[in-house]
């Protein structure tokens, strides 16, 4: 089967006269004789599993991915599609990056440390607060510490957070999980109009709250517009102000620390990687005051015997192979490859391109709802707000039923209400927007 | 074998310049599309043509060290050979899906998780198995959670989680993190769990006992079948913590050894790239018991075709979508390729490369019989040093320090990519060291692109960007 005719391991390079010399000189007769294995949970090896060549592997896995359907995805909702250049493939594919490990020896992994003292430093920029990790997994498992980060921060009383009434159910999920270990639980405050109803949350936080989380852009797409007083309404009461964004957001919108953000969260993939079935990178940014109790790894710049400036991870102690049980967090293997690509995607853009990337986020979502809302049994936008990327419009027809017919044109968006459609467009849908918006004319009637 | 890596130099003060240093522009965010007082002011990032940036991190990446660099025998990371038709697989658009796309228009995808969900099962001994956790400690998460609800199901309050002393520190973090107190276990002079020292430990508050096997020592835990009914008779669970699983391929399953729930580190026994420092997968298998527990959703075939279902006491997401999609995908591809006889080949190859490499080391290899890595002693020398003189000699060091039931140790997990003549290489190289002068060792590495790095001093007076560089 196997085209190097082996029946292994083809990433092996042993041939059998090797092997026989190595088991010699471990002075034993078989491979079988090495495993210290009791012969009550001893396994015979058959898993029905079967060995396949590379080539008949790539068929076989083709084959699979080859059933799903070729659809243009107006799709959003935390997980972003933006066109990645080549030369972030080519450069992170490089197998010095791809196939190294965490850097516990800094000296032979300057590269990939530097690359990271950058993709934090591009962080601090867009965030305006002092110190951001190499990453977190995704988006709701940096909120997730976010709110146990809010545990150990002295300045913060209390045993609630507070997230807003539109939220994705996975990303509440996820916090649930993170926060109930410390005995934290998860309440709810009103939206209006898509945005935070300040209102609603002055009568939800109290002195109990230790953690408020908003996000801008919103769920929804829309653009928040006193983040400034939620910000006040957090500190007024020692709670975290907690931003869930992401780096194209942030080249246009409010700077986090601006508006009293304590931790800015999010994913940041959306630079970088684009589209992959809600694989992402968590971002984790927040105040220099709260710098030991951040979780995950960080780098540092540091001097060699050479007295040049170098990198190395830093700030160890508080990490689980030091700490262990009060480590402040249990992170080790985190999302750094996909945060080098993020900062190369973001060095590409440089500053222009990348105004101009979240520039078009807002007249792109602008133009088609405006294109939308002109569609008979369409309106759109629902909220009055500014968009980012996307919005919800509102249907004469069941939002499921459009969803479904839209579908079998080739089109997907989101049902998100009984009569609410959500639609994502980014320049990686442009080509296809007039002819969706045809669609959609003819299933919305 | 000597190794002399890369070194760009700018001047006296530093290496390859960030890219900060090299040109930066700051554009203003009026004239926009929205007020000004919903934006930011301005924005100030590095501004590099593609060409330059093409020749910066290329210059990186030879400051780098990788798998394809040259060994890695890293104890613990099971730092193999990642095959590169699978990153052809995982490449654009094949897994470019959108998390939210109806679910018959995402058939591939779902049936690609399926068949990697029962592959797993199969290989684990495990009944069901969820891929959501994004690496290794976030299976432990959820592996702990799931044990927890299960407990909770059945009105057990349990507060405790038992681990061994030489177990990973994300053990010990990840049951602290679900609310648990952990209770450290001593091992016996052998290096394995003590099993009085278990009976004592584990009682009416025990909810599980984590434990690696073989262990960080390279051991099997012989008495798997006594501890297994030591917890299970105090009421506990058994977790399978899978980081060493790549010794075991083939040879012995946790489900068949009597463990509830496990995670397995795909980026270490199924070869996808740990890129330096993550994305892993670190998916969890259960036995039918804990089944109900599993993060939702899990896939179940359906009609002909597959569909997303929820377990029926499920402890919720503990990733935002489905978990690190792209690194399940290479997992599949590897364990597809290689087949029954191929991953119990892997694990043969690496289990006799760990055993060859510590026969052909002069240093003092406590304890044994070794599976898939051994622990060495420095003996008198500082093990950091010896690592650090490593470095010259074109080999990534084993893991330093730890576990400490090894003095000065140096964990050594040299996988089965390995071949004879590189292992003989890496003995020459653990032994030239060992024969070297306390100077040498404490002026090394003199061949990698930075020199001996002051990691106290950067620890003591943190700068973590470039702005806080500049404010120095």
């Amino acid at each position: 089967m196997s085209e190097q005719g082996s029946r292994g391991t083809p990433y092996a390079p042993h041939t059998a006269a090797t092997t026989t010399e190595m088991l010699d000189a471990i002075g034993v007769d078989s491979e079988a004789a090495l495993f210290d294995i009791p012969a009550s949970v001893a396994f015979g090896g058959q898993f029905d599993i079967p060995e396949r060549s590379e080539r008949e592997t790539r068929r076989h896995v083709e084959s699979i991915l080859g059933r799903n359907d070729d659809l243009t995805a107006l799709l959003g909702r935390g997980h972003y599609d933006h066109y990645v250049p080549s030369v972030v493939d080519d450069l992170a594919s490089r197998s010095e990056f791809l196939t190294s490990y965490t850097q516990y020896q800094p000296e032979i992994a300057q590269g990939f440390l530097q690359a990271l003292f950058e993709y934090q430093s591009l962080l601090v920029e867009l965030t305006g607060l002092g110190v951001a990790n190499c990453s977190m997994y995704d988006a709701a498992t940096a909120l997730g510490e976010a709110a146990t980060l809010s545990q150990r921060v002295r300045s913060v009383s209390g045993d609630r957070v507070l997230v807003p009434e539109h939220l994705r159910e996975g990303k509440r999920e996820v916090l649930g999980n993170y926060a109930a270990g410390p005995g934290v639980t998860v309440d709810t405050y009103p939206m209006a109009d898509g945005n935070v109803d300040v209102d609603g949350l002055r009568e939800a936080i109290g002195d109990d709250v230790a953690m408020v989380y908003a996000e801008n852009p919103t769920v929804r797409g829309t653009i928040e517009e006193r983040l400034g007083t939620v910000g006040e309404l957090a500190d007024a009461h020692d709670a975290l102000f907690c931003l869930g964004t992401d780096p194209v957001a942030l080249a246009l919108l409010e700077e986090p620390a601006t508006v009293g953000a304590d931790v800015v969260v999010g994913d940041a993939s959306s630079l970088g990687t684009g589209t992959a079935y809600g694989f992402g990178l968590g971002l984790f940014v927040t105040r220099e005051e709260y710098l030991r109790q951040v979780p995950g790894r960080l780098v540092g710049a540091a001097e060699d015997t050479s007295d040049r400036r170098t990198y190395t991870l830093t700030l160890q102690t508080r990490e689980q192979h030091i700490r262990r049980e009060r480590a402040t967090s249990n992170i080790c293997t985190n999302q750094a490859w996909v945060a080098l690509r993020t900062a190369m995607h973001a060095a590409w853009l440089g500053p222009d391109g990348l105004l101009d990337l979240a520039e078009s986020c807002v007249t792109r979502a602008r133009d088609l709802a405006a294109e939308v809302d002109e569609i008979r049994g369409v309106s759109a936008p629902v909220h009055d707000r500014h968009h980012f990327r996307e919005f919800v419009a509102r249907t004469d027809q069941p939002a499921t039923a459009v969803r479904d017919d839209l579908a079998e044109e080739g089109y997907a968006v989101h049902a998100v209400g009984d009569h609410e459609i959500q639609i994502c467009t980014t320049e990686t849908t442009e080509h296809a927007v007039d002819d969706f918006v045809d669609a959609l004319a003819e299933v919305a009637k | 074998m000597r190794y002399s890596q890369a070194r760009w130099t700018d001047d006296d003060e530093r290496y390859e310049p960030l890219l900060s240093e090299k040109s930066t522009a700051e554009v203003s965010t009026d004239d926009g599309p929205l007020p000004d007082d919903l934006t930011r002011d301005s924005l100030e990032l590095p501004d590099l043509s593609e060409p330059e940036l093409a020749r910066h991190y290329t210059r990186l990446s030879q400051m780098n060290y990788g798998v394809e660099s040259g060994p890695f025998p890293l104890g613990s990371c099971t730092m193999k050979y990642n095959p590169s038709f699978t990153e052809d697989l995982a490449a654009p658009p094949a897994g470019a899906v959108h998390p939210d796309q109806p679910q018959r228009t995402t058939q591939g995808t779902l049936e690609l998780l399926y068949r990697l969900q029962d592959y797993l099962g199969r290989i684990g001994g495990m009944d069901a198995v969820s891929l959501q956790p994004p690496a290794g400690a976030a299976g432990e998460f959820a592996g702990i959670l799931v044990a927890q609800a299960y407990h909770e199901h059945n009105g057990e309050d349990r507060s405790e989680v038992v681990i061994p002393e030489s177990a990973h520190g994300t053990n010990f973090a990840s049951a602290a993190m679900a609310g648990y107190d952990v209770v450290s276990l001593a091992s016996d002079e052998d290096g394995r769990v003590d099993l009085d020292a278990l009976d004592a430990a584990v009682g009416e508050d025990t909810a599980a006992l984590m434990l690696t096997n073989p262990n960080t020592l390279g051991l099997f835990e012989r008495d798997i079948e006594e501890i297994a009914d030591i917890v299970h008779d105090a009421g506990g669970l058994l977790y399978y913590d899978g980081a060493n699983l790549n010794a075991l391929l083939g040879r012995a399953r946790p489900g068949d050894m009597g463990f509830d729930v496990m995670h397995y580190n795909v980026h270490k026994t199924f070869a996808t790239p740990h890129g330096g420092g993550g994305p892993g997968a670190g998916p969890i298998g259960v036995t039918d018991e804990l089944a109900p527990f599993l993060p939702t959703p899990q896939v179940a075939e359906s009609g002909g075709g597959y569909e997303f279902a929820e377990p029926e006491h499920t402890i919720g997401k503990v990733h935002g979508f489905y978990g690190n999609w792209l690194v399940l995908l290479k997992a599949y591809a590897y364990i597809a390729r290689l087949g029954d006889a191929g991953l119990t080949d892997a694990s043969a190859k690496a289990v006799l490369n760990a055993n060859y490499l510590a026969e052909g080391i002069d240093l003092d290899i406590p304890f044994g019989p070794f599976h898939h890595e051994f622990v060495a002693s420095a003996g008198d020398r500082d093990a950091a040093d010896f690592a650090k003189r490593m470095l010259d000699y074109g080999v990534h060091p084993p893991t330093t320090k730890w576990p400490e039931i090894v003095s000065e140790a140096l964990m050594t997990e040299p996988t089965e990519v390995e071949s004879k003549r590189t292992l003989d290489q890496l003995a020459e190289a653990f032994d030239a060291v060992a024969g070297e002068d306390d100077a040498t060792l404490a002026n090394a590495p003199e061949s990698t692109a930075a020199r001996r790095i002051d990691q106290v001093a950067a620890a003591r007076d943190p700068c973590l960007s470039w702005h806080s560089l500049a404010n120095e």
